[in-house]
């Protein structure tokens, strides 16, 4: 059951409506100024009304120990640099085409291998736990990085809500798939986008239930209303706009490996000594607030090893990519 | 188009190929390249590099549609210049931004008078380029391409053209459809599987091959019909 807390209450629920709304018209309105002020500059013309970056509500949220010190990407870039294939290929289509995704009614369906399944709430999934703002790392397949505040709960902390039974091994979640919401829906995928984890990478702390980011809820095109974040995991391996939990004994299909196995492993840890075929995964272009990204090492699992990698021992990380 | 408008032309050209760079430059210092400006300088410039190849591949065919745009060869060579010039950016792009090369540090020991410092840095990052160079296969079309245009460009001018020998030096520019070829290939094995980004290069460069084709079939069949009308001039040859 949810059971509501206290600290759980929404800063919008606090809020006067009419305040909040006239929060809202002061966002637009100085949005719309800065437009005029440096309108050459395409990251801040996607600030203008009317896109998805618009983001309606700040969430409340609580400080947390998972939180890596690195200087942070602006949100500008980490809204407008996304990979999100139900919103067009180009890293700039999502920020452009997403906001014709309604991320209200949403539900989050509770399949497969456990005790009771069930459909649960959006609203209340976000009042379940307190949301952490977490600094996280985040490494892209393709050997870019950022640096994203998000905000959320442990998956674990969900995943005892829907109570697997024992014989459950991996979690696979599914993203929305709605050609309706989705008009350019690229041909040529087996949507919907699915992903999986093993129930140990689950139920580490450090995977996150993802509600927003930057303090706010998240932007479409960064999988509104709800995702994952896997921190020590390539980026491809966190489902945007999840709909669905599956709870599973056998290794779940996922998307990108099933386009190209040799590709994209299941595993898909950060690991510097597996290269992408195309290129090394040895370093990263790391996207902070500089014009130049500048080129980074690639640390192993991200540079969350000390958290993570005991779940991995005696795996051939080699074989098991 | 009369003779004495080709200097003139030439000059509009230079400044139409000239504009993407200008583009370019004038997103960077907009800071309007995107989050990863060098994802962006990478496809941009090798985008271009293939619009011109494109181009002037399309010399040929439109130019045999009428009499009056037989001078537009007079613009082949300074297009293909430009398609080397853009593929040069691109290569330059991969060796100093995409690789992992420090250029900051470079600059900075240039500035406090260490020279030294552009080889010691390009010394860190070459055997991630060698790994590239031995390993990916979408790297070795793409230097491919990028040696033929070199070839191509060193031997473009007339000079050169004259101490070649027409024969010879026709048969070497040949190899532009392989680098244009390799081009393509070089974009279809880059791009992530499922995208089909390049298919609108690739559909160009078809037409125009199949265009040269058309051309060599009709003027086979022509010179063939004309050999059967006139069987004393066809022996001659």
């Amino acid at each position: 059951m949810l059971i509501r807390k206290a600290t759980d209450i929404h800063s919008s629920e606090i809020t006067p409506k009419e305040a909040f709304f006239d929060r809202r018209k002061f966002v637009v309105g100085a949005a719309s100024l800065g437009v005029g002020a440096i309108a050459a500059s395409r990251i801040s013309a996607v600030l203008s009304p009317g896109t998805s970056v618009m983001a309606d509500e700040a969430l409340k949220t609580v400080a947390s120990k998972y939180t890596v010190s690195d200087a942070q990407t602006p949100f500008a870039k980490a809204t407008h640099y996304n990979n999100f294939y139900e919103y067009g290929t180009d890293k700039s289509d999502p920020g452009r085409n997403a906001h014709t995704l309604h991320t209200r009614p949403w539900t989050v369906q509770v399949t497969g291998m456990v005790k009771k399944p069930q459909t649960v709430n959006i609203d209340d999934l976000m009042k379940y736990r307190p949301i952490e703002s977490r600094v996280y790392r985040h490494r892209c397949v393709e050997a870019w990085s950022m640096v994203i505040p998000w905000d959320g709960y442990s998956l674990s902390e969900f995943i005892n809500f829907c109570q697997p039974l024992p014989s459950a091994k991996y979690v696979q979640f599914f993203s929305l798939v709605d050609k309706k919401q989705m008009p350019d829906l690229p041909g040529g995928y087996d949507w919907p986008y699915r992903e999986g984890l093993r129930m140990d990478e689950a139920m580490n702390p450090l995977t996150l239930l993802t509600f927003g980011c930057y303090g706010n809820v998240l932007p479409n095109q960064n999988g509104a209303p709800v995702r994952i974040v896997t921190p020590w995991k390539y980026g491809f391996k966190n489902g945007k706009s999840i709909v669905r939990f599956h709870f599973t004994d056998k290794q779940p299909q996922t998307t990108w490996n099933e386009i190209s196995s040799q590709e994209y492993g299941f595993y898909s840890n950060v690991n510097p000594n597996v290269d992408h075929p195309r290129w090394s995964q040895g370093h990263e272009r790391r996207i902070d607030s500089s014009v130049f990204p500048k080129t980074v090492p690639t640390l192993m699992f991200n540079g969350y090893g000390d958290q993570v990698a005991s779940m991995y021992n005696g795996m051939d990380l080699k074989k098991f990519y | 188009m009369p003779n004495r408008l080709i200097p003139y032309v030439k000059a509009v050209v230079h400044l139409l190929c000239l504009v993407p760079l200008a583009l370019l430059l004038y997103r960077f210092k907009q800071d309007n390249l995107g989050a990863d400006p060098v994802n962006t300088i990478t496809h941009f410039t090798g985008d271009w590099t293939i619009y011109l190849l494109l181009i002037s591949l399309a010399v040929t065919p439109v130019r045999r549609l009428h009499a009056k745009l037989s001078n537009l060869i007079r613009f082949r060579r300074m297009l293909g210049l430009y398609a080397f010039f853009y593929a040069t950016l691109h290569l330059a792009t991969y060796v100093f931004l995409f690789s992992g090369y420090d250029v900051p540090t470079a600059i900075a020991g240039v500035k406090a008078g260490h020279l030294g410092e552009i080889v010691t840095q390009f010394k860190l990052v070459w055997p991630t380029m060698w790994d590239d160079i031995l390993q990916r296969r979408f790297i070795q079309v793409g230097f491919a391409a990028w040696v033929i245009l070199l070839a191509l460009a060193v031997t473009s001018p007339q000079f050169v053209l004259r101490a070649m020998g027409g024969k010879n030096w026709q048969r070497l520019h040949r190899l532009v459809y392989v680098a244009a070829f390799l081009g393509v290939v070089h974009f279809w094995w880059l791009v992530k599987a499922g995208v089909r980004t390049p298919w609108k290069d690739t559909a160009v460069l078809m037409l125009l091959l199949l265009a040269r084709l058309a051309y060599t079939a009709w003027k086979r069949r022509r010179s063939s019909k004309t050999a059967a009308r006139m069987p004393v001039s066809a022996s001659r040859t």
